[in-house]
């Protein structure tokens, strides 16, 4: 009686638990909203946002068979076609739940706070992923841990709508299923892992990751014997449907079953059939029959391999990289990319990370990682090898790549909590084992059962840790009944863990001192977390703000110059930007873009980064040859703000030259040396991009010039422009727009050059002399 | 194209004056002579204001009740708002009543004059006189020349009318004075005697003109001041009986000056404030009844974090910043919203009914609305909704779901176009209401969340296994 009071109440309080760290997760997440505004964040979340109003308003048909020809241009893109659909679909689902409710949040809204839900949802998926491994307690502490881990923050706070908002659920999601269909051998728990690997596929490319981790557990599981139905059941409907539910993806489609990523899947499907033969076979011979079997198997299977491996290294052979894209080979090979891809390195997320930024993403994780990773081997089932094997690869890939360190994230905070759930269970256990009072009253109100008093305590405690130990010996429960049975009629595992527990036992002293240590790392983890969320991460990058004497300055000129694009311009324009800006572009100022952050055509980009490194006259015939209208250039040299386009140029530069090699890197180097002042060489002073940027800056400050990002005075000073003009330069002169001025006019000038470009040069001159220094 | 327009319309006038001065003898049909007129015409921002007293005489045998006001049919097209008021009592009591004034259209009327009548509130007996005094607002008369300017010139206006009150009657003496924002007038039409002392042009006085004499002038002078044009303006009034009214006001605001021309230099206007886009604006005040809260300012790509609120006693300004400045031509789009106490605009009526009193127009100062929409959206469940103007404007009903609706909210939905500062007088919604409406949300809510429990409390007793194990 006593005990299901405290099974019920246990219930209740992890539901609330639960609870509270969905609030946790969600309210972490607002700091971005609180301390700027309800805006979607960055670059790629623009993107999203504007397929979402798209899905929104026009439906779901109109939107698999959307060719988006503002972007592109004059390709255009078929956005159906070559979109991962989850992220969009789920907030269009969000949306249309609320309005039919007649909830009027706009698309916006839901677009912003999708992604601090989704944490939510991701919180509690990680509660049941671990407790599948190790039991509630871990469960919850692992949950905890995750509704505030920085990495994961960095990428879902509130406005930061980008697919891994949803894909990190996602995959927590499928793995738990995964291992409760691996517990149960359950063939529903089977399906519904499909689905979520379907989900998981919608939603991100780094699905791939869950068909090479799966399989490889499963392999795992067959090299050390650990093969049984349930394996056999967790796998391979996962693996069927799950690949006839990929292909249905307009993104993946055949993908799913031509490309290297998804071979292991299937080399190991056949493996695991094999081993399930050989099983069954084994099961009805007699053993001598087994031996002659087995001989025959392999054989039969060696030669059956071979072919299968033939046919896929022919496969491969036949594709040029090999079947293996760009971004899944610099993977394996994490100098890849640098060397062969200039547009994937020229991103800083995939670049590989910093020490440092291990410990800013993770924190103590780090450190409770291998405890956790210990622990999991005491003992070691099925579903402990699994995490194993997860936070091995994930450390891997997140040192590859540092957007990848969100994969991690999940792995390490289920590993820590499963440590400090295992850690907080020894420490309070041999401080209640040697509390001489608590223990006698213990011995006094449960002394009806058992033959040893001290054993019955700790019967107790194990209860009172709703420690899985034997539901995991066990794992075919049906229902929720039988659990309870377990609890209550300890198996006979359970008291060699009994016996292994009574080992465990500290001194009292370190108890004390390990627990306060441990909550103490707790709250250093929180005291980051909090710090990360509301400093490190939750700034839209949209806009920025600084921090003076006289109070804080808001720098809005992004957003200054899209809306002055979209109101003010014709709206057929093209706008032609590096394509940082794109889907900026294409969502607030509805412009059509030449380029964007999509980069599926690098021959395009090269083509715009070859205008932006060419001298004025050769760069306005390539815009004017892509029908661009107005360039849109950023410059920080004003107000110091470091990411502009003369910082990003190298990459113009290099990637334009990749495709059309009359660009030549060192032209715009001296001696190895990226600069901008008199030093620079001539190529670099005469390129499109620096005329763009520094025209005319030199009013500003009195003829000195002084760029604050660069922290030097620029190299060309008077700039004198002839094929492109000003037509709007932002408050802070973050964003300058051009336009291209029309070709009659080059003609004209061609036929009376000497008259016009004299007259107009002295003009220049005379307004330069006659408003000196308008700044003081 | 809009010189063009322009010079068209100059040779419309010439036209008109030959032949009205030929038709006038036909018109002429009318008892009442004006005595005395006097016109000041404003010219200052880009709303015309013109200021007229008549002194009207009845010289017929009949007493009159009605004074018709003519317009030529160009002005007529822009006349936003006219009011009328007859003067009484003399020099220290003088008080105004003002009187109602509709337009008309007379089956005659020479060269499509337009008309306006005014109804006198004791008819003008024979031989007796009195003063009356218009008031009417004209957008859209200021006519950028030359169209397009670059950022550092000023703006130059043509302004069209007619040295000559355009009048149904006879006009004895009369005089026009028409002031322009500064003294720089590039030229002015000279009907003699014609006069120009610094910001202010005289015409007049001029003696004995039959009805219909018309003499068109034009003045072409610099007017810097911001037009602001609101293309488009929809407000929303939404009454919550839990104590808040809230309003959104979604406007699409346009310069409607010289066009901007080629390039604009942001080292000009920033170095060079006062001879760089001088008819450009940034700054816009608007004017919010007192006691507002939780005012924002955005535009669908986030908030315009330029934006200041000063409130007290008895008024709120809220001066905006559009993101960047508007130069000739240039568009920009903003929302703002507000909430207001309720207890300060919904009152109840003698009747039992309830109703709003809130301003109609634009807040903010100084703009012309080109099409106004005033949707009041009132609480679900409330019937028989009306609106009361002081000026005509088209209503219609329309229903609105918001925030877990069931049969909807009534919105009262009021149109006007060509809306100037003038308009801003309140108007009124009528309609009836019933407080226990206000629980029906809660209570659907509650109810939601309790079967919500009784549910996964009969689920989780119950065992719906098929094989007891």
């Amino acid at each position: 009686m006593v005990s299901t009071l405290r099974y019920a109440f246990g219930n209740v309080l992890c539901f609330f638990i639960l609870l509270l760290i969905g609030v946790l997760a969600f309210s972490i997440r607002l700091f971005s909203v609180i301390k700027y505004e309800s805006v979607i964040h960055e670059f790629d979340p623009y993107f999203n946002y504007r397929v979402t109003q798209f899905l929104t308003k026009n439906g779901i048909y109109d939107f698999w068979n959307w060719f988006d020809d503002r972007t592109w241009y004059p390709l255009g893109r078929v956005i159906g076609g070559t979109v991962y659909p989850g992220l969009t679909l789920t907030a269009g689902t969000l949306w249309w739940i609320l309005n039919s409710l007649n909830i009027p949040l706009s698309v916006e809204t839901v677009c912003v706070f999708t992604a601090p839900v989704f944490s939510a949802f991701a919180a509690w998926a990680t509660y049941f992923l671990t407790k599948e491994v190790k039991g509630t307690g871990a469960g919850l502490a692992a949950a905890a841990l995750l509704a505030m881990v920085p990495s994961y923050i960095s990428r879902s706070v509130a406005g930061s709508y980008d697919n891994e908002a949803v894909a990190i659920f996602a995959l927590i999601f499928t793995f738990y299923l995964y291992v409760k269909t691996l517990n149960t051998g359950s063939l529903f728990y089977a399906t519904l892992n499909a689905i979520a690997y379907f989900y998981m596929v919608c939603s991100w490319g780094g699905y791939t990751f869950i068909i090479n981790l799966i399989p490889m557990h499963a392999l795992l599981c067959i090299v050390t014997g650990r093969y049984s139905s349930r394996l056999y059941i967790a796998y391979c409907p996962l693996v069927v449907l799950g690949t006839l539910l990929a292909a249905l993806v307009p993104v993946v489609g055949f993908n799913a079953v031509l490309t290297s990523e998804h071979f292991a899947s299937f080399l190991v499907f056949i493996i695991i059939h094999v081993v399930a033969l050989a099983y069954y076979i084994k099961g009805i011979l007699s053993p001598k029959m087994f031996k002659v079997a087995v001989t025959f198997v392999v054989s039969v299977g060696l030669v059956v391999c071979c072919a299968v491996v033939a046919v896929l290294v022919a496969l491969v052979a036949s594709s040029p990289t090999k079947g293996w894209s760009g971004r899944s080979l610099s993977l394996l090979d994490p100098t890849y990319a640098s060397k062969y891809i200039p547009i994937i390195a020229s991103v800083s997320e995939h670049q590989p990370p910093t020490w440092p930024s291990y410990f800013m993403d993770i924190n103590v994780l780090a450190f409770l990682v291998p405890a956790g990773i210990v622990a999991c081997f005491l003992p070691l089932s099925d579903a402990s090898s699994f995490v194993i094997l997860y936070i091995v690869t994930s450390v891997y890939f997140s040192g590859v790549m540092v957007r990848l360190m969100l994969v991690l994230a999940p792995a390490a905070c289920i590993m820590s909590g499963i440590a400090l759930s295992e850690a907080f269970g020894v420490f309070t256990r041999s401080i209640i084992l040697q509390l001489p009072g608590v223990s006698e009253s213990q011995q006094i109100s449960a002394g009806d059962a058992g033959s040893e008093p001290s054993a019955d305590v700790i019967e107790n405690v194990l209860k009172t840790d709703k420690d899985d130990e034997p539901v995991k010996e066990r794992p075919s429960r049906k229902n929720k009944r039988k659990e309870k049975e377990n609890m209550e009629r300890p198996s006979k595992p359970s008291i060699k863990s009994r016996t292994e527990k009574r080992l465990l036992v500290l001194p009292l002293e370190t108890s004390i001192i390990a627990l306060f240590l441990l909550v103490l790392l707790g709250a250093f983890y929180v005291i980051h977390c909090v710090w990360a969320a509301a400093e490190a991460y939750s700034a839209p990058s949209i806009v920025l703000t600084s921090h003076t004497q006289d109070g804080l300055h808001v720098f809005d000129d992004f957003r200054e110059a899209y809306a002055w694009l979209s109101h003010n311009t014709d709206v057929d324009d093209k706008v032609a930007s590096w394509w940082d800006y794109g889907y900026q572009t294409t969502a607030m100022a509805n412009r059509t873009v030449i380029v964007d952050n999509n980069t599926w055509n690098n021959t395009h980009i090269a083509t715009v980064g070859t205008a932006m490194s060419s001298p004025e006259k050769a760069a306005w015939e390539i815009f004017n040859s892509l029908d661009v209208k107005y360039v849109l250039v950023v410059f920080g040299g004003l107000v110091g703000y470091p990411s502009d386009d003369i910082n990003k140029f190298l990459w113009m530069v290099r990637i334009g030259g990749g495709v059309f090699p009359h660009i030549k890197e060192p032209d715009y180097l001296r001696d190895g040396q990226y600069r901008i002042d008199s030093e620079a060489t001539p190529t670099m002073l005469n390129c499109l991009m620096y005329k763009l940027s520094y025209y005319r800056f030199v009013e500003t400050d009195g003829g000195k010039a002084f760029d604050r990002v660069r922290r030097t005075e620029i190299g060309k000073k008077y700039i004198k422009l002839t094929h492109f003009e000003e037509v709007f330069t932002t408050h802070h002169w973050m964003v300058r727009i051009y336009k291209l001025k029309p070709p009659r006019n080059r003609i004209r000038s061609k036929t009376k050059k000497s008259k016009s470009k004299s007259s107009s040069s002295a003009n220049r001159d005379r307004s330069v002399k006659r408003k000196k220094n308008p700044w003081h | 194209m809009e010189a063009a327009s322009a010079k068209h319309g100059v040779y419309i006038l010439l036209f008109s004056l030959v032949t009205l001065s030929r038709l006038s003898h036909l018109a002429a049909s009318s008892d009442l002579q004006i005595v005395d007129a006097e016109r000041r015409i404003d010219v200052i921002s880009h709303i015309v204001r013109v200021y007229l007293t008549l002194k009207v005489e009845n010289t017929g045998k009949s007493s009159a009740s009605e004074v018709l006001l003519a317009f030529s049919p160009e002005q007529a097209k822009h006349i936003s708002i006219l009011q009328a008021a007859v003067v009484v009592g003399k020099k220290r009591k003088k008080s105004y009543l003002s009187l109602k004034v509709n337009p008309t259209d007379l089956p005659d009327s020479p060269n499509g004059t337009k008309y306006y009548t005014a109804y006198l509130l004791n008819p003008l007996k024979t031989g007796e006189s009195v003063t009356i005094e218009v008031m009417y607002a004209l957008t859209h008369s200021l006519q950028p020349f030359p169209v397009e300017i670059s950022q550092s010139e000023p703006q130059l206006v043509y302004y069209h009318d007619s040295a000559l009150i355009l009048s149904h009657y006879y006009i004895k003496r009369q005089k026009t004075m028409i002031r322009t924002p500064s003294s720089k007038v590039e030229s002015f039409t000279r009907v003699e005697p014609a006069d120009r002392k610094g910001a202010e042009l005289k015409y007049g006085p001029y003696e004995d003109r039959s009805p219909y004499s018309y003499s068109p002038v034009i003045i072409h002078f610099e007017n810097n001041n911001p037009f602001a044009v609101v293309e488009e303006l929809v407000r929303e009034v939404e009454i919550s009986h839990w104590g808040n009214l809230q309003i959104t006001e979604h406007y699409k605001l346009a310069h409607g000056g010289a066009r901007h021309k080629g390039v604009f230099s942001r080292v000009e206007y920033q170095g060079r404030p006062s001879g760089s886009g001088a008819s450009s604006f940034k700054h816009l005040l608007a004017k919010l009844p007192p006691r507002v809260h939780s005012v924002y300012y955005r535009d669908n790509i986030g908030n315009i974090s330029s934006s200041h609120l000063r409130s007290d006693f008895k008024k709120s300004e809220l001066e905006i910043e559009p993101r960047y400045p508007l130069f000739g031509g240039w568009k920009a789009t903003f929302t703002i919203g507000y909430g207001l106490p309720l207890q300060d605009f919904l009152f109840e009526s003698d009747d039992g009914r309830r109703y709003l009193n809130f301003s109609f127009g634009c807040p903010i100062t100084e703009t012309v609305v080109d099409s106004l929409t005033v949707k009041v959206v009132l609480p679900e469940g409330s019937k028989n909704p009306s609106a009361l103007l002081s000026f005509h404007a088209e209503q219609n009903l329309e229903t609105s779901y918001s925030y877990l609706d069931v049969v909807g909210r009534p919105v009262v939905v009021l149109k006007k176009k060509n809306v100037v500062p003038d308009h801003n007088i309140p108007f009124q919604v009528y309609y009836e209401f019933h407080p226990l409406f206000m629980l029906a949300e809660p209570l659907m809510l509650t109810s939601v969340f309790f079967l919500l429990f009784v549910t996964s409390l009969a689920y989780l007793h119950m065992d719906i296994s098929i094989r007891k194990s």
